[in-house]
Formats: C-alpha cells, structure tokens, sequence
C-alpha cells in the first residue's frame, strides 16, 4: 500500500487524478506525518489542518464534478513564513512580525499552486528577515536537519528544506535573495529551484533585499521542481520587477537529455575556500555530465563582496524604522549586522551597485561560450547546531556570514540555479549548483533530470521513522 | 575565499558607530558596540575590495535590476 504521506508530487497528483486516492486522504496522511514528526524537525511555525482538509474536499468535489485536475491535483505542500497566508501575521521568522495584521489573502504563488490543484498545509520556519544561511531561529527554535538532527539545515528557508528532506511534504516555497533556496537544499539534501530574477512574482511576500529577492520551490525530484516551477510561472502586475516574458514551461522538455548544452565547471573562486568534499561533489557531477572544461568567472569574490554590501544596507533601510523602535526584540545577531548596515556610507553601496552593472556584462560574455556552470552550493557540509564558525583554508571564520560564499556571486546578478543534491558517502549530503543564462531555468531543470536519471544526484527521505 | 580581514591602519569604528547612531536615530546598548564593530570591520573590507576595482565612469549603477 503506498505511503502517501511520502509520496512523490507526480504520484500524487497522478493518483489523485484517477480517482485512486483522494485529495483528503493524502492530506490527512501528511499531516499525521507532520504531526508525528515534526516535533522532531521544528520544520513548521504553523500547521493548517482545518484549511488543507477544505482545500482537499474542494478538490476531491471538481473532480467529482468531472473538471479537469491539475498538475498538482492534491499535492500537499508549505511555504515559508514570509509568503502570505491569509488569515496568519506574516511572521519572515521575526518576532516583531507577530503584532502584524493577518494577511487578508494569500501571496500569489500560493493562489498560483493551488489553482493547479495543489493543498496548503502550513507555513514553515526561518532565520529572522531571511538575513541568515543556517536556519536557526531564536524565537521559534531551530530547524534541525533531517539527516541528523544535531546539524543545521541551512537557511534562510530552513523549514522549506526540512520539511521536503524529512518527507512532511513533497513540495515547499522558500526565498533566495544570496543564497537561501541554495544553502538548505544542499544541507538538507533536496533539489531547489532559485528562477532568475523576475520570472516569479513576489506579490504578497516580506520583503529582503528587493533587487536581490527570489521566491521558488524545493522538491525531492526534478520532475516535481520543475511542475511547481510551471505552475507558478507569468507575470504579475502586484510585483515591480516580475517579468512581462511570457511562460516558458520546463516540463515538455525535461526529458530531453543534455543534447547540445555545452557544461563547464566553475574555476578560480569556485574551486578553492570549501572543503575538498565540496568540490568532491561538483567533480561526481561533472563527471555524470561528461564536461571536463573549467572557466573562470571574473572578479566572484568582488562579485561576493558587493552583494554583501546591498545586502546589508538595502535590509537596514527596509528595517530602519523597527531598529529604531524595538531593536531590542530583533535576534541580536541579525539586529548587530542590519545596524551596521545602516551606518555603510552611501558611496561603497552605489560602487557596488555600480560594479554590478559590470559584472552583469561580464558574465553575460561568458555564457556565450557555455550553457550550464558548475559550482559548489556551500563550502562544507551542514555545520552542527549552534556552531558559531569553521575553518576554511586554515582560516577560522565565522558560519553565519560564509556559508554563502558560492551562492551569492551567482544570485548577484540573478541567474538561475537549480541546487542538486550529493550523497558522496553515509555521511550529510553536499549540494552543487547547476547555473544556467537568464531565463533558461529549463535549461538547468534538463540537467537536473539528467544527472537524476544517472543516479549521480538523489533526494531520498530522511530516515527518521 | 573569505573577504580579507581590514588593513592594520583601521579607522576608530567604535567612535564612528557611536556617532552615527544618533544621525540614524538608532539608541545602541553598550552592549552591541562590539559585535556592530564586528559588523563594520567585515563591511569595510568589502567596500574596499569593491572600490579597488576600477569602473568607468560609465558604468551606472544597477539598482533597479533587469538579468
């Protein structure tokens, strides 16, 4: 008898389409898993019993009707605790955020997934602002990595990875603004999507960094990545940077192979400063993928320094007004870097925006002679909880503020990545990142799916029954 | 790699914190001085790696950005 609970999206929304299995069956079944389990991983900061059994009836009630299903018919899934939910405060992991109104609707790429059919069953927990690579959370606890609960899960979005590696659900939201999709699902050992900047609308979301916010999906296959991807896509008057291009939908072509794409690996900054598991990693995909060319990316580490500065001083200006009133409610470590964000003089923010224009050509030339980069998605494996810094290159440096060192000379200029997931060994998995041109997330979905398909990336549930 | 530590010849950020915290109207608790120092030291670095490399004046920033 198959277990629901853990079930793929595609199984799901196959079943429940025929007629199966329905939608409330499967709901009830995740939120049993949920309830069982996620004591354990700390993944949600609000569970919606009441309304995912609604929302499943609802489905259940079109099919009955004979309308058609959608992609995701039944598919449960959670979002991240600064997506809108309507009638919840939209907490971004922040205690301040509590005295907020509840959303009067729902952001819209949760009304975009559950038009395809799919069920809300919560919302899930992260670093304070989403300023935060480790997934820990003073006010709502930390969520513990399912793989081994004495280890981060990496964050921002670290129910998002949680909750997808532990099996609570098989689909979740999570934000990137330098490499928060990235890091939990390289240390949680799922598959994430960070779309380039703009293909998804933001509407109904709390906000970073607006000129470096991402939202997309984490999943345990390419397949169900690649399925909420499409459902999410098109444009959005309610978000100032979402894309007027019209859909490209992954899905036709996921199973196309690698056929032309020319894939090369990530040198110079992308080959040093992680441990040699990290590179271990990108080699077992390398060699999947056949490609054997490594190229440079200019100036990453520049890249990397640039990003950290908008980063720190567009977050202080967006929380200004809370610092001034109720500093003392923030997690002081996000509280001590926003401030210092504030006091970064004007001029070293508008360098680095303008060093951004540069760089932005300067990649750009780059993809005129690959397709797909290969790099690591973090430097090490999920740190353990709690853990304050690691040694990198025989340098003692704080966890929290370089764990993203690999993601955010990527996200600075808004590519799209697919992080894959790496089992070298027994051990915690390693994720690399599968970076594509501006808007060929299909392109770096194809691959995904390739290297799944040769057993060189996989998502397994966590063992924690 | 990491960004590089501050040069030697570091400036009194502690004094310039103190400072600018009443311009930004932020009240600091003794208490956060040293880790915002902390902060500041990793962000001045970085600006300084920003700012050694060399832009034209062409070059305009990006802050609205298009990939």
């Amino acid at each position: 008898m198959t277990d629901w609970s853990t079930a793929s999206a595609a199984a799901i929304a196959a079943a429940v389409s025929s007629g199966q299995v329905s939608a409330r069956t499967v709901a009830e079944a995740a939120l049993a898993r949920i309830a069982a389990i996620d004591p354990r991983t700390n993944a949600f900061t609000a569970v919606l019993g009441a309304r995912a059994l609604a929302r499943a009836d609802a489905v259940d009630a079109g099919l009955a009707r004979g309308e058609a299903p959608g992609a995701l018919a039944g598919v449960p899934f959670a979002v991240k605790n600064l997506i809108d939910v309507e009638g919840l405060p939209t907490r971004a992991g922040a205690k301040i955020n509590r005295d907020r109104a509840p959303a009067t609707r729902d952001g819209a790429l949760v009304r975009r997934l559950e038009a395809a059919g799919a069920v809300l069953v919560g919302a899930l927990n992260m670093g304070e602002y989403a300023y935060d690579f480790t997934g820990e959370n003073v006010h709502d606890g930390d969520s513990r990595n399912p793989h081994d609960l004495g280890h981060m899960t990496g964050g921002s979005s670290g129910g998002s990875g949680a909750a997808v590696a532990a099996g609570l659900v098989p689909l979740s939201l999570g934000s990137d603004t330098n490499g928060s999709i990235r890091v939990p699902s390289a240390f949680c050992g799922c598959f994430g999507l960070k779309p380039t900047y703009g293909r998804l609308t933001r509407a109904g979301s709390f906000p970073f960094v607006g000129s470096l916010d991402h939202l997309g999906p984490m999943a345990r296959s390419v397949h169900d990545l690649a399925c909420a991807y499409d459902a999410m896509q098109g444009e959005d008057p309610e978000d100032p940077v979402a894309t007027t291009r019209a859909p490209e939908p992954a899905l036709p072509g996921l199973e196309d192979g690698l056929g032309s794409l020319r894939v090369a690996v990530a040198g110079g900054y992308f080959a040093r400063g992680g441990d040699p598991e990290a590179f271990a990693a990108v080699a077992r995909v390398a060699d999947a993928l056949g490609a054997t060319r490594m190229v440079e990316v200019p100036e990453a580490a520049r890249a990397r320094a640039a990003a950290y500065l908008i980063t720190a001083a567009e977050g202080a200006a967006l929380h200004l007004d809370r610092l001034r009133a109720r500093a003392g409610e923030f997690d002081p470590a996000v509280r001590d870097r926003l401030i210092a964000g504030a006091m970064i003089p004007a001029p070293h923010v508008e360098r680095a925006q303008r060093f951004r224009r540069w760089y932005r050509a300067a990649v750009m030339d780059l993809f005129r002679e690959v397709d797909i980069l290969l790099a690591p998605a973090t430097p090490c494996r999920a740190p353990r909880s709690g853990q304050k810094t690691f040694v990198i290159d025989g340098v003692e440096l704080p966890v929290r503020a370089n764990i993203g060192l690999f993601t955010q000379p990527i996200s600075f200029f808004g590519l799209p990545v697919v992080a894959v997931p790496v089992r070298l060994d027994d051990g915690l998995p390693l994720g690399v990142q599968v970076i594509a041109a501006p808007w060929r997330e299909a392109d770096a979905l194809r691959v995904a799916r390739v290297l799944e398909r040769s057993g060189a990336v996989r998502a397994p549930v966590a063992a924690l029954d | 790699m990491a960004i590089p530590d501050a040069p030697t010849t570091e400036p009194d950020l502690a004094a310039y914190a103190a400072a600018a915290a009443p311009v930004l109207g932020l009240a600091l608790d003794p208490a956060w001085i040293e880790p915002v120092v902390a902060n500041l030291r990793v962000l001045r670095a970085a600006a300084d790696l920003v700012a050694a490399f060399p832009l034209p004046d062409e070059a305009e920033a990006a802050p609205v950005f298009e990939a």
